[in-house]
């Protein structure tokens, strides 16, 4: 816009009068150049507030967002994989800590990242709330009126006519309130603007984005994830005692549990015997019954791995599958010691699993004095023959399952206070058996078979019966309707806005010198858009058939009017 | 147990289905390789044309001369008019500069070359989208579960896109050498380093949200790739026009080129157009996909590598999009933005399958659901 004010050429007045015109299409913020300011504290934080809520800033904010984001997708990140943040560490002792002294371990929660865009929503608020304002303003008053000369807009057409100018300016303003502008008699010309929408679109979308984030950062505070593996037959209800592990968001508490429990009946797997995807899942699903509450009544379900079972707040997840070979010890006199189902840990995608089978209790060795019994195990559902020579199976489903055991005796420091995985054995105090050539006493095992210890210590048997478990993950969040909801907001907002076009039709009857109406009419869009131009030529045919033409009476070629090539430019595209 | 239920295997695979898929696949090569060398043929017949509209107009001599921006005159006319007639002018501080004739130069041969490029290409999609049909057919399900269907469905996708422009009669034509050229390098890449046996899909794919997601996906990178050559011949065609502007002299090889593509400012506005008409759907693939993630992984976002390049070719092009509105940062900033949003697409597409592990992967998993549940 013109800022020669002083300038009283009709040229500068002619600017200022179109600047005004095509001002207010839209509510963008108008970019200043940082000037520094010279007053004190409150200059700073006025010019500070200014920069932040521009739209160069904002733009800058969204690209170092972007640049910021990339860290965490290439190194490992503690929140999504700890085992590969821990392999990385042992890898690099020289880049390790200095990842970790800048949050590259855990970008998405770090002092910069999160800097970053609580810059950005700070700006973005600061930028919604003056522009809504203004917007409200906008839709209080009326369309500007018409400039001096419409001839210089970016589209016009001009015509005379024998009607009355005032008939033409009825008929106008009759059109343009039927195709439903925002149109009014302003002087001599009739001033219209329609596509409001866009910058409630526009406004619709920012502040979507605000209610996503919000909804985000919500459902993370009250967020619960527990995880539980279970074998089929065995149940779980949902307290927190009952997970193998369990994280929480800061403001959760454990009365937020939703009470229900369930039970795994069978786990069922099938999975591609032939081609290049041999061993992949085909299905991979549990089949439960579960109850809501304390005491509900039971329903069955079927949870796969894109479907999750959803009671309440809390949804189930099956995460993963895995083998509970039954095994059944017997001291030296043939008493049961141990017979239950043993869940071990898959390895490999073709189920190699390990774990250990511990006789804690009622175990008396041949001397008749109290011991606990450990046997490390490995199981191969599908095994590839002793001539193979590997022990690492060749399909997950349960073709061939073989199950080797070595025998350890001793103490497993079970009741020493500190928590024990069940997957592993600590054996500082515990000793091996021995075979005949004094080696670690092992033996592979097929289904029904029994292993007998040296020197009557008793016996193990890897029943015929080998059960599957599943391994669950509960999670609870909350805000995700909200999120959802954001999310749905903000795509018609956004669509809104880039789709409808912003823009402003006059309409001018006068009386020309020799007593016949001369018509003007000029349209101006936000930016240029092949539309506008369109739409005025609709509209005029239209009033033209209202008021139709009147033959001209002087040609006049050098109208001086419309040899001056500046035109208005579309807001925005102003400087 | 279930040692029966392993036995019973899902349904095999369609042998012969996917055998012609293949050979369709093949074929649409075939026939876009001849478009290829027919659009080569207009082009180098065009050259012949000796149209220089673009210097007419900028070069300093014809600056002087250059009458004023609107010669209409609807004042001057004796006659009754039918419908008055609008005149449009252009914004100040942008060139008055006219689109080029198209490749042909407006030589007929170049045109006819032209022609039958075009009804090659269309052939040759013809062909494409019977190879995806079938393959599709052959694994009774939507043809996107590796990279090689997501790499035949995207070239099928993309040339559906500059055909449908074309039957829409917009000013695209100059886009068909750019676009079957790369068509050939995305099928050439799928059928040797790509090419899976058709197969079905590994239980974390099996969702409708696999159709909508996936689907919408591969049809924004069209578009997004569509907007990205725009933009590119934008970038040389804005700095032809300023050489000529400021009385330079560019080489004739760029002159007979660049004089027969539309004007910068047309460019511009094509690939702005583009990439704002796919931006809303390109927000809604994301967060189908949170949706999806949601369902199968018990989370709705987890920066996963690949959700964090969504995120930020999202970014980038809301990026693109503000520099538009904002003042110094129109023209060849805001393309520079927008050619760099299109490689976070590119990285998201190929960078993040290839070299970096996530979720998005689905080789592995088993391994994958035990890690998530921390073992
Ligand atoms: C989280 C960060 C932001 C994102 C993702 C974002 C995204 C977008 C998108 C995609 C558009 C395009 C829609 C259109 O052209 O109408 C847009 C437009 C706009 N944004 Fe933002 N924005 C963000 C922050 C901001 C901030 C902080 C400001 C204030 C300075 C702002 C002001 C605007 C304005 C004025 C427009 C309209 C431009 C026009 O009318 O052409 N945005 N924004």
């Amino acid at each position: 816009m013109s800022k020669t004010t002083t300038d009283d050429t009709p040229q500068a007045a002619d600017d200022q009068d179109l600047g005004a015109a095509g001002s207010q299409l839209s509510t963008a913020p108008t970019e200043e150049p940082p000037n520094l300011p010279s007053l004190g504290v409150i200059g700073w934080a006025r010019w500070f507030w200014r920069q932040l809520t521009s739209m160069r800033v904002a733009l800058l904010l969204l690209l170092l967002l972007s640049l910021g984001a990339i860290p965490g997708s290439l190194i490992p990140q503690t929140g999504i994989d700890e085992t590969a943040v821990a392999d990385f560490r042992e890898r690099h002792d020289v880049l390790a800590p200095v990842y970790d002294k800048l949050g590259l371990f855990n970008v998405y929660s770090s002092v910069w990242f999160s800097a970053i865009y609580i810059l950005l929503f700070i700006s973005l608020i600061g930028c919604i709330v003056p522009r809504t304002w203004q917007f409200v303003g906008q839709l209080r008053g009326r369309p500007p009126g018409a400039p001096r000369r419409l001839t210089r807009l970016p589209a016009h057409t001009t015509w005379r006519t024998g009607a009355e100018p005032d008939q033409v300016r009825e008929a106008a303003l009759a059109l343009l309130k039927r195709r439903r502008f925002r149109a009014h008699l302003a002087g001599d010309a009739v001033a219209a603007e329609k596509g409001y929408l866009r910058e409630v679109g526009n406004l619709l979308f920012h502040i979507a984005l605000i209610v996503m984030l919000i909804a985000f950062g919500w459902g993370q505070l009250f967020k619960s994830e527990g995880n539980k593996l279970i074998v089929e037959g065995d149940g779980f209800s949902n307290t927190l005692t009952q997970y193998d592990d369990f994280k929480s968001g800061s403001l959760f508490t454990n009365d937020d549990l939703v009470p229900f429990s369930f039970h795994v009946k069978e786990f069922t797997g099938t999975y591609e015997r032939t081609g290049p995807n041999k061993g992949t899942p085909r299905t991979y699903e549990t089949e439960l019954t579960y109850t809501e509450g304390a005491d509900g009544e039971e329903k069955t379900a079927l949870v796969k791995v894109n479907k999750p079972l959803k009671i309440g707040d809390a949804k189930v997840y099956l995460v993963s599958h895995g083998y509970a070979p039954v095994v059944t010890v017997r001291d030296g006199k043939g008493k049961i010691v141990f017979q239950d189902a043993v869940p071990l840990l898959p390895l490999d995608a073709n189920v190699t699993s390990s774990g250990v089978v511990k006789v804690l209790d009622g175990y008396r060795n041949p001397q008749g004095e109290k011991e606990q019994l450990g046997f490390n195990a490995f199981f191969v559902p599908t095994f590839g023959g002793s001539a193979s020579g590997t022990m690492l199976s060749q399909f997950p489903a349960l073709d061939y399952p073989v199950l080797a055991l070595s025998a350890y005796h001793g103490d497993l420091k079970a009741d020493s206070g500190i928590p024990q995985s069940v997957y592993q054995m600590d054996k500082t105090k515990m000793k091996e058996f021995k075979d005949a050539k004094g080696e670690l006493f092992k033996k592979l095992l097929m289904p029904g078979e029994t292993m007998r210890l040296p020197n009557g210590a008793g016996s193990v048997t890897f029943e015929k019966d080998v059960k599957e478990w599943a391994g669950f993950q509960v999670v609870q969040e909350q805000g995700g309707g909200w999120a959802l909801g954001g999310a749905v907001a903000a795509i018609g907002g956004l669509a809104a806005s880039l789709f409808i076009q912003r823009r402003r039709v006059w309409v001018r009857a006068v009386e020309g010198p020799d007593g016949v109406t001369v018509v003007e009419m000029a349209g101006l869009g936000r930016s240029e858009s092949a539309k506008v131009p369109e739409e005025l030529g609709d509209l005029a045919g239209i009033l033209y058939d209202r008021a139709p033409g009147a033959p001209d009476p002087s040609p006049d070629p050098s109208d001086p009017t419309d040899t001056d090539p500046v035109a208005v430019p579309a807001e925005g595209a102003e400087k | 147990m279930t040692l029966a239920a392993a036995t019973d295997l899902a349904a095999a695979a369609n042998e012969n289905l996917a055998e012609i898929s293949n050979v369709l696949i093949y074929s649409a090569m075939t026939v876009y390789t001849l478009a290829f060398f027919a659009y080569i043929a207009e082009w180098t017949f065009g050259s012949r044309s000796k149209v220089a509209r673009t210097a007419a107009a900028l070069t300093p001599e014809a600056e002087a001369k250059k009458a004023p921006a609107v010669t209409v005159n609807q004042a001057g006319g004796t006659a009754v008019l039918e419908r008055p007639k609008v005149v449009v002018r252009a914004a100040a501080g942008s060139r008055d500069v006219p689109d080029g004739p198209g490749a042909h130069g407006g030589d007929e041969k170049g045109d006819l070359y032209g022609r039958i490029a075009i009804s090659l290409t269309v052939l040759a999609f013809c062909l494409s989208f019977g190879g995806v049909l079938t393959r599709a057919l052959s694994v009774e399900r939507a043809p996107w579960g590796n990279m090689y269907e997501f790499n035949i469905t995207f070239s099928t996708t993309a040339v559906g896109v500059y055909l449908l422009l074309l039957a829409l009669k917009k000013n695209v034509r100059w886009l068909g050498l750019f676009l079957t050229t790369t068509v050939l390098l995305d099928l050439g890449v799928a059928v040797t380093w790509l090419y899976t046996e058709s197969d079905q899909l590994v239980p974390a794919l099996h969702s409708y949200w696999l159709y909508i997601h996936v689907s919408t996906a591969i049809l924004c990178g069209a578009v997004f790739y569509v907007g990205a050559v725009a933009v590119i011949l934008y970038l040389f065609k804005d700095a032809y026009e300023n050489k000529l502007a400021s009385g330079g002299k560019p080489g004739s090889f760029a002159t007979s080129v660049l004089e027969r593509l539309p004007a910068s400012a047309s460019l511009d506005k094509f690939a702005y157009r583009v990439n704002a008409a796919v931006f809303p759907l390109w927000t809604f693939t994301i967060i189908a996909g949170a949706i999806w993630a949601g369902d199968a992984w018990g989370r709705y976002w987890g920066w996963d590598p690949k959700e964090v390049w969504s995120f930020i070719t999202w970014v980038a092009y809301a990026g693109y999009l503000h520099a538009r509105a904002t003042a110094g940062w129109k023209g060849r900033k805001a393309a520079y933005l927008a050619l760099l949003a299109f490689g976070c697409w590119l990285f998201n597409y190929y960078g993040v399958n290839i070299f970096v592990s996530g979720k998005h992967s689905y080789a592995d998993v088993g391994l994958g659901a035990l890690r998530s549940v921390g073992f």
